[in-house]
């Protein structure tokens, strides 16, 4: 277990790597001198180029680079242009709420998703599995941006019952476990949750289906195994897969959710990156980005270690 | 007489073999659910061609005391939005850009895409590695944190979001592309071809294209429900198309200030968004299944 666990995380350092080149050539891509945002306008030329050495911008992309991994590599990610604060600060806290979104959209998305999914492919060609096909397609295709919207008209306008923005009363941006912040969770939680109960619902089903034909199952109904039992067979079978699944829509929640903090006004990553786009603050941009990439290659990671503890086919290849 | 004899023979019409296309083509009309669905789609696209033809008021033209009427007030069949444009003609309008910067991203990507992979797939060795390397990096990250990165990064525009979206959807392209031609290029007819003297080139045009395209075609369509709903999140999110351009995703947006006051009519943009990804996706199954493509 430990030497797969290695070997994956050694396939997973020239990831990273990428990663990290791809959020520094962020800043390179966008238009303009990242010294404009920092300057006087009527700097002199001399006052220009100090600045440009004192940030190190009159050095080669790759000596920069370097320079930029470096300082990473202790922690610093620069200070946001906007607020002046430390990059790093700012982007811990901001993934932190964006996580206690993502987790509670899981909890909600997952065992509706496996549920429904498994209905349908135990139910092959029923009217009940075609409601759950149905229902997993229009999840997969909703702009739940919208979606959010939509709940805010129905639950927030006409019926008044939760909040529409924020994460607790007043615009409070710190959490606590009780209802008058849990109301705030809810709908941008089921509003996340959409996406990934269609895509869970869609592969249990096939997982289900599949398996279900499958002789061993054959085999153990007909030496007197209850159902019950069987379908335990069976869960075991499909739970690596289904697994990897929901490790994946995990990250993808945590990353996708920057559309939904906007419509909710979340106090997440997504929230912070958006208002970065808009005050033009690359720093922050380049972090945020970073830290949500390199926590869905962490999250890939740990799914396929858990799904070779699981299944023990897997760790032979 | 030998002719005669013979005339039977050539007489083989009814009997000839459908050609693969045609085959596919046939499934799909006989597919009430794809073909309602390419209705709408088909519909969308050339209302939004045609919207200057078919006496819409003026998508631009707003007025100050007719902002935020409901749907059905005279004259605005679908009411007016907030700066009392006719949202009717936004509407149809708007599905211009939409489509158009919701659709293009995967037409480029699957280009490009498909030539990366079957190069990575067929060449192999460092090449393949080279490439397959740098689009796993791309997997790293969630297609709407790529794409708003990117735009992000490069600012607003129309150019800038076919750029960043094109980007988005290049590499699960080519990932699906090179296992396809891996797998064409382990078969015996390769070698064969190979073996006549054939250069890679030729190989690649008269032997894997048309042995490869359809798989990819078919994931590549599985994408525009996705590259729509980014498009328009893009605009949403005011990194897409930048105001008065009427598009679905950034009429969302501005009516959202409107909520309180006509929640109805300022969910309409997100219907549009909602129809055209659904159609989009069922269509992409029919195709799968009348294709028997598996993914």
């Amino acid at each position: 277990m430990l030497s797969y666990f290695l070997r994956r995380l050694i396939l997973v350092l020239p990831v990273a790597f990428g990663v990290s080149v791809i959020c520094f050539l962020l800043v390179q891509i966008a238009p303009g001198d990242p010294l404009t945002a920092i300057m006087p306008v009527d700097a002199t030329a001399e006052e220009q180029a100090a600045m440009r050495a004192a940030y190190g911008l009159d050095k080669p992309l790759p000596i920069q680079y370097a320079i930029w991994i470096g300082n990473l590599a202790q922690g610093d990610m620069g200070k946001s242009i906007a607020t002046g604060r430390p990059v790093a600060q700012e982007v811990f806290g901001a993934v932190q709420n964006s996580l206690l979104l993502a987790v509670s959209a899981a909890v909600i998305a997952f065992p509706i998703g496996i549920f429904l999914g498994f209905l349908a492919g135990y139910f092959r060609d029923t009217l009940l599995d075609r409601a759950v096909t149905a229902l997993s397609i229009t999840g997969v295709s909703v702009p739940n941006y919208w979606l959010g919207i939509v709940l805010v008209i129905i639950f927030s306008v006409n019926l008044g019952w939760l909040p529409s923005m924020g994460a607790g009363p007043g615009g409070s941006q710190s959490w606590a476990w009780d209802w008058l912040h849990m109301r705030h969770l809810i709908l941008p939680a089921v509003t996340l949750a959409v996406v990934p109960i269609g895509i869970v619902a869609r592969t249990v089903r096939a997982l289900a289906g599949d398996i279900l034909t499958m002789d061993f199952v054959q085999a153990l109904y007909a030496k007197g195994m209850s159902r019950g039992d069987v379908l335990r067979h069976v869960a075991r079978n499909a739970a690596a897969t289904a697994l990897s699944v929901m490790g994946l829509q995990l990250g993808y929640l945590l990353g996708g959710s920057i559309l939904i903090e906007t419509v909710f006004n979340w106090p997440g990553s997504g929230f912070l990156l958006s208002n970065a786009i808009f005050q033009r603050d690359l720093p922050l941009l380049q972090g945020t980005i970073l830290i949500l990439a390199l926590f869905f290659v962490a999250m890939n990671l740990i799914v396929d270690v858990a799904q070779a503890a699981i299944d023990p086919r897997i760790k032979r290849t | 007489m030998a002719l005669a004899e013979t005339e039977p023979m050539t007489d083989t019409k009814a009997a000839k073999p459908q050609s693969y296309w045609a085959g596919v083509g046939a499934r799909v009309v006989r597919d009430p659910v794809s073909m309602i669905c390419l209705a709408v789609v088909l519909l969308l696209i050339l209302s939004a061609i045609f919207a200057p033809y078919i006496g819409l008021p003026d998508p631009y033209k707003g007025s100050m005391i007719a902002r935020l009427k409901p749907l059905g007030t005279e004259g605005h069949l679908l009411g007016t939005d907030e700066q009392g444009r006719d949202m009717l003609a936004r509407l149809i309008y708007g599905g211009r850009l939409t489509l158009f910067i919701g659709l293009m991203p995967v037409v480029f990507a699957f280009f490009i895409g498909s030539a990366l992979g079957i190069v990575a797939g067929y060449v192999g060795g460092m090449t393949n590695t080279i490439i397959m390397r740098i689009v796993d990096v791309f997997f790293a990250f969630p297609s709407v944190l790529l794409a708003i990165a990117i735009s992000g990064a490069l600012g607003a525009g129309i150019v800038n979001s076919l750029v960043s979206l094109t980007i988005v959807f290049i590499p699960p392209i080519t990932r699906v592309a090179e296992a396809v031609t891996s797998g064409v290029r382990a078969l015996d007819y390769i070698d064969a071809a190979r073996a006549t003297g054939a250069n890679a080139l030729t190989v690649i045009r008269v032997h894997v294209i048309g042995n490869v395209l359809s798989p990819i075609f078919v994931y590549a369509t599985s994408l525009t429900s996705v590259c729509m709903i980014l498009a328009a999140g893009l605009s949403f999110l005011g990194i897409g198309v930048r105001p008065p351009e009427p598009e679905w995703g950034l009429m969302l947006n501005t009516l959202r200030s409107a909520i309180y006051i006509n929640p109805w009519l300022s969910a309409l943009p997100g219907v549009m968004i909602f129809v055209t990804s659904l159609c989009l996706n069922l269509l992409s199954d029919g195709l799968r299944s009348a294709m028997n493509v598996r993914d």
